[in-house]
Order: C-alpha cells, then sequence, then structure tokens
C-alpha cells in the first residue's frame, strides 16, 4: 500500500497461503500495522490514535445507552434520569459518553491544529487533509444531535437556534428547516430524527477513518520536518524510519494512559463541569432561557456566526449587492461554514514550497496567533453578544479568514525559508546522536 | 513549541464553561464546606437524613422529587435507611395505580411524588440544575477550585431571605431574596446604567425555613444555616445519587490508568532505546 520500500508479508503455513490466495486481509493487515513511519515523529502525532480510541469509546458507550433511552419527547428526560439511577453502572457510561464527547474535540483541534503547522495538508497529503475535514463537520453533526437527544433545555434551545440557520438561506431555508426538523418546530419527529442520525453518523466517520488512514498511509506519513522519506531503496528508507509496530503503537498507548487519567479523573470527580447545568432543565417549548451557549467545541465558529451584524461594512456591502438577499443573518452562516472551508482549502492557500513551520521564520508568528485567535473566538462565544465581546468577536473572525485567505499566500512569496535538514535521519540523529549498531 | 497548545486548549476549555450567568444582576452564593466535595468526598449519612427529614416536613408540602425512586433512600452511599424504616417512610404518600384504578398507599418501589402544588418546581435535579455560577467572566474557577455548585445555590437560597432593601417600593411582590436572580426586580433598585444595586431579586416562594422547623432524631441543634445545609446536601443525593460509586469508579481508573502509564513509558524507553543509539543493559 505505502510507496515507502519495506518488507511485505510472505504466508508461510499452508493455511495462511491457502487463506492469503483466496482474502489476502492478514496482508492487508500486516502492511498496516506494519507500515514504515518517520522515526523522528514527536508527541502531537499521537492524537490519531487518541481520536481513533475516542470514536471507539464513543460507539461502544453510544450503544449501550441506546439500550435504556427512549427517543420521545414525553420519555427522553425521564429516560436520561432511570439511566443515571437505576441502569447498573448507567450513571457513569453517561458520564464516559458526554465528557467523551469533550475529549474527541479537545484531540481533533490539536490534531488540525499539528497539520496546520508542520503543513500536513500540503501536497501530497491534499485528499487526506480533505477527508480529515469531512470528519470533522460529521463530528460536529453528530456532537450536535447528541446534544439534543437528552431533551433538556439546552438541547431544545440549542436545536432551535441551529436549524433556525437553515431558515436563513434565501428563498429555500424554510423548506429545508421544517425539512430538517420534520415540521414547524422542534418536537417529537426532530427528536427521533436526530436520534436515528447520532446512531448512523458515527459508522460513516469510521468509514470515513478509513479512508483518511488509507489515504496517508498511500503518501507516508508528513513529520516535525516535512521532509520526504527516501523512497530510493529499501536500506535508505529504513534509515528514516521505523515500523508502526512496536515502536508508535507502545509510544502512542503509553500517551494514550496519560491522557486517560486526566479523563478519568474529569468523568470521576466533574463530569458536569464542561456542560451546561441549563440542560438537567426538562425542555420548555414555552420558556427560554437567558443565555443559549453551544457546547464548548462549537463556540469558536458561533462566535463567527454572531460577529457579523447588520453594522458591520462587509455585511452593508454583501447586503447592496445581493440586493437583500444576503442579509447579516445569512451572511452570519455563510461565515460560519466559510471559516470552516478556507481551512479545507489550505493546501491551495499556502503557496510556500517548505512544508514544515519549523522552517518558517514568519509563518511560526502568525501560526501561534492564529492559536491565540481561535481561544478568543472560543471565548467571545461564550460570552453574550454585546460590547466590547461583539467587537472582539469581529476582530477575531477577520483574523480566522485573514489568515487562511491572505497571509497564506502570500507568506509563500515573501518569507525566506531557513535551511531544512536533507534527511530525516539527519534531523533524528542531531537530537539522539547516531545509533549503535544493535548490541543485543 | 506544540507544548503550549495543549495548555491553550485547557485554557480555552476553563473560559468557555461559563455563560450561565443569569441576566441582570448577580446572586449572593455563599460557598459551604460540604463533605461531598472534592476527588475524595462523602455524603454525611447523618446529613442525608436530617436533609430528608427537613424535605418531608417542610418542602414536601409543595415541591415534589418525581425522579427518585423511594427505595434508594436504603441505598448504601445515600441515607441509608433500614428497610423497615423505608416502607413505612413510603407509605406516607398516595400514589395512582392504573391497575387498581384508585389511589393506594405508596411502596419502594414507586418513585417520591411529583409536583403538588402549581409553580413549585420538581426538587430532584435542583442541585445540578443550579450550578450555573461560574466566577468571574464565566471562567469556572469558583466550581473548580471551591467546589461550589447547585448544594451552595440552595444553602444561599434558603438562608437568602432578608428584609427588602430600602430602595424597594411597598409591597412590591414577592419576597426578596438575596441569592435569587430570575424573580421580579423593582427599578427604583437599579442604577443609572440600569444595573442592579442590590444583589438577588424578589421570589415567589415565601421564607420556608426560619429555624427550628424540625426535631432532628439525632439531637443536632435545628438553626437556620444547620437546616438549610442539611436540606441542600439532601438535594444534592437527589440529584447525583451515584456521587461516591461516581468518585471511587474514577479513582480506581485514575490509579490503574497511572500504574498503566509508567509500565507503558518503561517499556517504549526501552524499545526506543537501540533507535535512538542509547545503551540499553
Amino acid at each position: 500500500m505505502s510507496g515507502i520500500p519495506h518488507d511485505h508479508y510472505e504466508p508461510k503455513t499452508g493455511g495462511e497461503k491457502w487463506l492469503h490466495s483466496r482474502l489476502p486481509i492478514v496482508g492487508l493487515l500486516y502492511d498496516t500495522i506494519m507500515i514504515p513511519t518517520p522515526k523522528n515523529l514527536n508527541w502531537m502525532w499521537i492524537w490519531g490514535i487518541v481520536l481513533t480510541f475516542c470514536l471507539v469509546l464513543q460507539i461502544v458507550t453510544g450503544i449501550i445507552l441506546v439500550m435504556h433511552y427512549t427517543p420521545h419527547v414525553d420519555l427522553a428526560f425521564a429516560s436520561i434520569e432511570h439511566i443515571m439511577r437505576n441502569v447498573n453502572g448507567g450513571h457513569f457510561i453517561r458520564y464516559l459518553h458526554m465528557n467523551g464527547a469533550s475529549l474527541f474535540f479537545v484531540a481533533v483541534y490539536l490534531h488540525i491544529f499539528r497539520g496546520l503547522y508542520y503543513g500536513s495538508y500540503k501536497a501530497p497529503r491534499e485528499v487526506t487533509w480533505i477527508i480529515g475535514m469531512l470528519i470533522y463537520l460529521a463530528m460536529m453533526g453528530t456532537a450536535f444531535m447528541g446534544y439534543v437527544l437528552p431533551w433538556g433545555q439546552m438541547s431544545f434551545w440549542g436545536a432551535t437556534v441551529i436549524t433556525g440557520l437553515f431558515g436563513a438561506i434565501p428563498f429555500i431555508g424554510d423548506s429545508i428547516q421544517t425539512w430538517l426538523l420534520g415540521g414547524p418546530a422542534v418536537d417529537n419527529a426532530t427528536l427521533n430524527r436526530f436520534f436515528s442520525l447520532h446512531y448512523l453518523l458515527p459508522f460513516v466517520i469510521a468509514a470515513l477513518v478509513a479512508l483518511h488512514i488509507w489515504a496517508f498511509h498511500t503518501t507516508g506519513n508528513n513529520n516535525p520536518t516535512g521532509v520526504d522519506v527516501r523512497r530510493t531503496s529499501k536500506a535508505d528508507a529504513e534509515r528514516d524510519t521505523v515500523s508502526f509496530w512496536p515502536y508508535f503503537v507502545i509510544k502512542d498507548l503509553f500517551a494514550l494512559a496519560v491522557i486517560m487519567v486526566v479523563f478519568f479523573a474529569v468523568v470521576g470527580f466533574m463530569p458536569n463541569y464542561l456542560g451546561h447545568p441549563d440542560n438537567y432543565i426538562e425542555a420548555n417549548p414555552l420558556v427560554t432561557p437567558a443565555h443559549i451557549v453551544p457546547e464548548w467545541y462549537f463556540l469558536p465558529f458561533y462566535a463567527i456566526l454572531r460577529a457579523f451584524t447588520a453594522d458591520v461594512w462587509v455585511v452593508m456591502f454583501a447586503n447592496w449587492i445581493t440586493g437583500g438577499i444576503v442579509d447579516a443573518k445569512f451572511f452570519g452562516v455563510l461565515a460560519m461554514f466559510g471559516a470552516i472551508a478556507v481551512m479545507a482549502l489550505a493546501p491551495w492557500l499556502d503557496t510556500s514550497s517548505v512544508r514544515s513551520g519549523r522552517y518558517r521564520p514568519m509563518f511560526k508568528w502568525w501560526f501561534w496567533l492564529l492559536v491565540i485567535d481561535f481561544v478568543v473566538l472560543m471565548w467571545v462565544g461564550a460570552m453574550p453578544a454585546e460590547p466590547p465581546y461583539s467587537t472582539i468577536s469581529l476582530i477575531a473572525s477577520a483574523y480566522w479568514f485573514a489568515y487562511f485567505l491572505v497571509i497564506l499566500p502570500l507568506l509563500g512569496v515573501i518569507e525566506k525559508p531557513e535551511a531544512q535538514p536533507a534527511t530525516i535521519e539527519e534531523d533524528f540523529d542531531a537530537h539522539y546522536g547516531k545509533a549503535h549498531t544493535p548490541a543485543e | 513549541m506544540f507544548k503550549t497548545t495543549g495548555i491553550a486548549a485547557l485554557v480555552a476549555l476553563s473560559l468557555s464553561t461559563g455563560g450561565a450567568l443569569a441576566a441582570g444582576g448577580e446572586g449572593h452564593i455563599e460557598d459551604v464546606a460540604f463533605s461531598f466535595e472534592g476527588p475524595f468526598g462523602k455524603f454525611d449519612q447523618n446529613q442525608l437524613q436530617r436533609g430528608l427529614k427537613v424535605y418531608t416536613q417542610v418542602c414536601a408540602a409543595c415541591h415534589g422529587l418525581q425522579y427518585v425512586p423511594l427505595r434508594t433512600l436504603g441505598d448504601e452511599g445515600g441515607p441509608h435507611l433500614p428497610e423497615d424504616q423505608v416502607f413505612a417512610y413510603s407509605e406516607q404518600f398516595e400514589v395512582f395505580d392504573p391497575e387498581l384504578d384508585d389511589f393506594r398507599p405508596a411502596t419502594p418501589t414507586d418513585h417520591f411524588p411529583a409536583v403538588t402544588s402549581a409553580g413549585a418546581p420538581d426538587l430532584s435535579l435542583m442541585a445540578k440544575k443550579r450550578a450555573g455560577f461560574h466566577g468571574p467572566y464565566g471562567t469556572g474557577l469558583s466550581q473548580l477550585f471551591n467546589g461550589m455548585g447547585g448544594a451552595e445555590y440552595i444553602y444561599s437560597l434558603m438562608t437568602g431571605y432578608h428584609e427588602a432593601p430600602e430602595c424597594a417600593p411597598e409591597g412590591f411582590t414577592g419576597s426578596y431574596n438575596a441569592a435569587f436572580t430570575a424573580g421580579g426586580y423593582p427599578a427604583e433598585c437599579k442604577d443609572e446604567h440600569g444595573h442592579h444595586t442590590v444583589p438577588g431579586s424578589w421570589i415567589a416562594m415565601g421564607q420556608p425555613l426560619w429555624g427550628d422547623d424540625v426535631e432532628y432524631d439525632d439531637g443536632t441543634a435545628a438553626s437556620l444555616e444547620q437546616q438549610a445545609e442539611d436540606v441542600a446536601a439532601f438535594l444534592m443525593w437527589t440529584a447525583e445519587p451515584k456521587m461516591m460509586a461516581r468518585k471511587h469508579a474514577g479513582l480506581s481508573g485514575v490509579i490503574f490508568l497511572t500504574i498503566l502509564s509508567v509500565l507503558l513509558y518503561l517499556t517504549n524507553k526501552r524499545i526506543w532505546a537501540p533507535i535512538k543509539g542509547k545503551k540499553t543493559s
């Protein structure tokens, strides 16, 4: 599968040969697990395993929760309380699932920012990047619909606000919104279809994850130097790489175990810390909460959604040039989805010939500013939409777009990159010294 | 370089959990050192039993606990009443039985009755749904470091009834409560910017606890503060009955995974040693 020269699976026994000539699945697994991996990968390359673990955790705990959950507007909230009180271990399974979503997003954001820093999105890994963005979109959809299922106040009003975004689309918005909700407002039909899709989408994500892995196993992993593995011969390749098993499997499992210590502390000692207390109030269509706040992982994009109000000149301009079709609400929706779209287009917006940010002196500053920008957006997303927060969110949203649409294309032209190591081996040896001939 | 990203993410997490503060003024919330706070905190069984008594003799007149099964009063990690007492306690409630098409005395398999009075919210989850104050700028810090949550809110509400402040007009509807933010608020008590000059607001519920409302079986003096603390602890239990089991499971997980981490660290170090050109023993 990989273009890096390495040993392939050879069936030895009669049974293995029999199976291999009919279904080469052992060979596929062998090639996947033994893939040559750049030996200089740092600790930011652990998030893939953490994310895979999260997906499995969410599917397993989710399937158990479904055994006791009732998707009906009159019974959903009570069925959650039934899980919390009467189902053996139900309270812990539910808290794992609730906080598992948060861990999933912590990991995915670190994974994405790692890709942005080390240029993992650049050729030849554009397809991996695009599939990754699709996974992220599917994750957001899944998490949003999952949050509706407990049928608390934030579930209900979150669903009302977010489906209302689709209503902002000119001409067809109302029809789309009705179609999404299964009726004129958030009700039993909405709850049932969200339940159905919340169960379906994780398996779509699993399929996309398989494609994501397939894609980067074809191109080979990126690495902190961004320098390609030498493919001239197997001996050369082996000086730049080690096999994924056992070197990176054990390393990743160690990292996962440490993260799990923190995760279990959160689940065991403060499981509601990241949630909104209003979701312990049963949904009531007649009482609107004072502030409708999405889960923390949506806040940066929620901030972008709210940043573009009618008094911002770009919004006024868009409104004027489209003859009023694009109003402030629709502009906000476009901005929110656009914020993800420009990130997905990074492979074509970044003009620099150097892959890793490590050797890009100017890029580094802009990149860390983007990280700070993301944190600021997350913070203003939780604040009320009033001064000074509205100004802060507008500036922060503007920088998000400027980074991808202006700074990335320009940097490639004006920046003078630093010298890169010739090979991965050189970078690795600079850190750890030349390897001895194995003495064992 | 990427270490800072992790920290940034954590900061982002703690910054973004807020936003639950009610519009307008803030309520005054006392920090109470409850026995169940922190990773090793446990419910005080005697306190839960005292709180049950306050609930039964005062709150239950209007408020229900519809999600709480009566049998759980006998649970370890809860009030842990003996079985005969759970039966005896249950019998005081009348429940409608669809099979008999009539009312009958409740048994431990039934739940506490639901709301019995118009406008009185169910108390089962009150200690969780009123945990929405997070300290300055919604940073979540008071919750994180002081263990402040819904139990503190209930205590503060019970002890928050005071003489109405002087700015309020005579006969303003409701009772003034320094902890309650969702009630009516007279315009006379706002400054020129519309900011509230006194904490809290006017609540529809009259002051329920005054001191010596119940007589405790264990001889504890039933002061207002004592009763407020006890009923707050009891309602924390009704909201989170499996808290002790959860902390126990969490702690087991943390200990087990810490050991596993150490073993994997050593394994990783040993596996990589020849690659990294360091000597193995």
